[in-house]
């Protein structure tokens, strides 16, 4: 009798208005990765079929990506892409949550002055500090470097904010008690408070890994030498190389979205979570 | 130096280890962020090709940057990526994120449509979208328009179409970070609020227009200033997008970063594109500021 009523309850709440909704958000949803279906479906697709609309190919083939590997550099842009974004990414972990750390936990003087200094750094464009990081590439010889792509990104100031806010939320009492313990100050940032943020740090590792692997304009002036590119500044000389060959290209786009895409496929509730928790506390 | 270390206080030992913990980043920050700033400030006063001799040249790369035309057409696409980018995205982002928050049967992966795009690199799509945009037998779009007896469309190689055939990727790719940040605000919104106004007998959309439009107030301030940075600063679709010449056609397409890009890289006028890049740096200053104002007006 109860699973009856709980059933009928079930039924009722499902309206037609919510079963609209839902077709009207599931359409959207197609339209929103119909690009990227195509996309992977052409990377499979050869000759003629390239130019049809249909959305699974007749004789997948992996002629395309075979192509790629053999005739372009794309796995060293790959590799290029994948050291630089690490490294970096690596690097804003450690210097904004220490920096973070620093703020937050630290009473000395001149604190307010260096937040407020990294705070502002917020306020300046990329764009306008290229020039000077283009001239200082130059003259120290980093043009045609991982170190001279890297450079720029290895702090931020909205990580090493993002990162105070969460070290402000730790209680002080924990810290007084390692510190009595005996622990030295780095150690307790170390092993005590950093443990404690992992949701933050994993927030900022997902925006800062992104950022990394999508950037372009700084890569692009940076870099000359195509043993250096990037996937983007790479996936961008092809203009000029395989002008027409659609599948070509749209093998090349593939590879350069599949990682972000499998880590996201795979991670989607943590990395969303992400998100929100650096979008609501940034 | 033991010794001087025995003698500090409690205090001043927090002190030396908190510098000893900012040196690096200190170094960097000066070095990276603030030398460089004044810097582009006083490359913007010099007449300079990178190779020869620096010459001071005063507000005149100012002064030149305003008596020319074509600045004048990029600063008004610049501002009509903004214009209407950020709206249209914001409503459509809204609209998708509210009704999200009502569905529960595969929310996940529904909402992981719209997020993907947001995962991909602009450089990699624009190709994608370069291929849709392609004349009669190739172009999707094309074809498609064609289907409803549309006839075919020029898209990136008209003056009047260019602009939002490149806008277009760039809201698409956008929408999945503003959807998400939208469902965060939604959410936070106490649960009463609503049990409240269903008591009161509201409607639907006299909820959404009384409780929770206003109580998203910030998350709304917060996603345009954001957005709106986004699309002052688009470059990506457009140097891999635009037909012709980068910006191309007839610079319809041309925003103020690909301006700064050509001057610098292209042509070495690094006075002239320093000062441009002073002018971006003003513009969105100009935004921030409004927004803590917005913000400040709230509390």
């Amino acid at each position: 009798m109860t699973d009856h009523s709980a059933t009928m309850d079930r039924l009722e709440r499902i309206r037609p208005l919510k079963v609209m909704i839902w077709t009207l958000l599931f359409l959207g949803g197609v339209v929103m990765i119909t690009p990227i279906i195509f996309m992977a479906s052409t990377s499979f697709k050869v000759g003629q079929e390239v130019y049809e609309l249909s959305l699974i190919p007749q004789e997948p083939t992996l002629e395309n990506y075979l192509f790629i590997l053999e005739e372009s550099k794309f796995m060293r842009w790959m590799l290029n892409s994948l050291w630089v974004a690490t490294f970096s990414t690596a690097s804003v972990l450690f210097f904004d949550s220490l920096v973070g750390y620093t703020l937050a936990k630290f009473e000395f003087r001149g604190r307010q002055i260096v937040f407020i200094a990294i705070l502002s750094t917020l306020m300046i464009p990329t764009e306008m500090l290229i020039i000077p990081w283009y001239m200082m590439s130059r003259s120290f010889g980093w043009i045609d470097t991982y170190w001279g792509i890297a450079f720029p990104g290895l702090m931020t100031g909205f990580g090493t904010f993002l990162m105070r806010q969460f070290f402000m939320g730790l209680p002080d009492e924990l810290i007084d008690a390692a510190r009595i313990d005996g622990w030295s100050e780095f150690a307790i940032w170390w092993r005590i408070a950093m443990p404690l943020v992992v949701p933050a740090l994993s927030a900022l590792a997902i925006f800062h890994f992104l950022g990394n692997w999508t950037a372009f304009i700084w890569p692009l002036i940076v870099t000359n030498d195509p043993d250096i590119y990037t996937i983007p500044v790479g996936i961008a000389s092809f203009n000029g190389e395989f002008q027409m060959d659609w599948e070509i290209v749209m093998t090349a786009s593939c590879l350069a979205t599949l990682p972000t895409l499998l880590v996201f496929l795979l991670l989607q509730k943590f990395i969303i979570r992400g998100i929100m928790l650096a979008g609501l506390k940034g | 130096m033991l010794d001087f270390w025995d003698r500090l206080t409690i205090n001043q030992k927090l002190a030396v280890t908190a510098w000893l913990f900012l040196a690096v980043p200190v170094v960097f920050y000066v070095t990276i962020r603030f030398y460089p700033t004044f810097e582009a400030f006083y490359v913007s006063t010099l007449k300079w090709n990178l190779l020869g001799a620096k010459k001071a040249y005063g507000f005149k790369n100012y002064i030149k940057i305003f008596e020319d035309a074509d600045f004048w057409l990029v600063l008004w696409n610049t501002v009509k990526y903004a214009l209407f980018g950020v709206p249209i995205s914001m409503v459509i982002a809204f609209f998708i994120a509210y009704w999200l928050n009502e569905i529960s049967f595969g929310h996940d992966w529904i909402r992981a449509m719209y997020f993907i795009p947001f995962l991909t690199t602009a450089v990699a799509m624009a190709w994608v979208w370069r291929w849709f945009y392609q004349p009669m037998p190739i172009g999707h779009f094309t074809i498609m328009l064609s289907w409803i007896g549309i006839p075919q469309q020029p898209f990136l190689k008209s003056v009047e179409q260019a602009l939002y055939a490149i806008m277009a990727p760039a809201i698409w790719a956008g929408l999945g970070f503003q959807i998400v940040i939208f469902i965060a605000g939604i959410r936070a919104i106490p649960r009463s609020y609503f049990e409240a106004a269903e008591i009161d007998g509201a409607g639907r959309w006299q909820i959404l227009r009384e409780i929770t439009l206003p109580a998203l107030k910030p998350t709304i301030i917060f996603l345009t200033v954001v957005s709106t940075i986004g699309f002052l600063r688009i470059f990506d679709q457009v140097y891999t997008m635009s037909a012709d010449s980068a910006g191309g056609p007839l610079n319809s397409t041309k925003p103020l970063v690909l301006m700064i890009y050509e001057y610098a890289f292209d042509e070495f006028k690094l006075g002239r594109a320093s000062a441009l890049t002073v002018i971006l740096f003003l513009i969105l200053l100009v935004v921030s500021l409004v927004q803590l104002w917005l913000m400040r007006k709230k509390s």
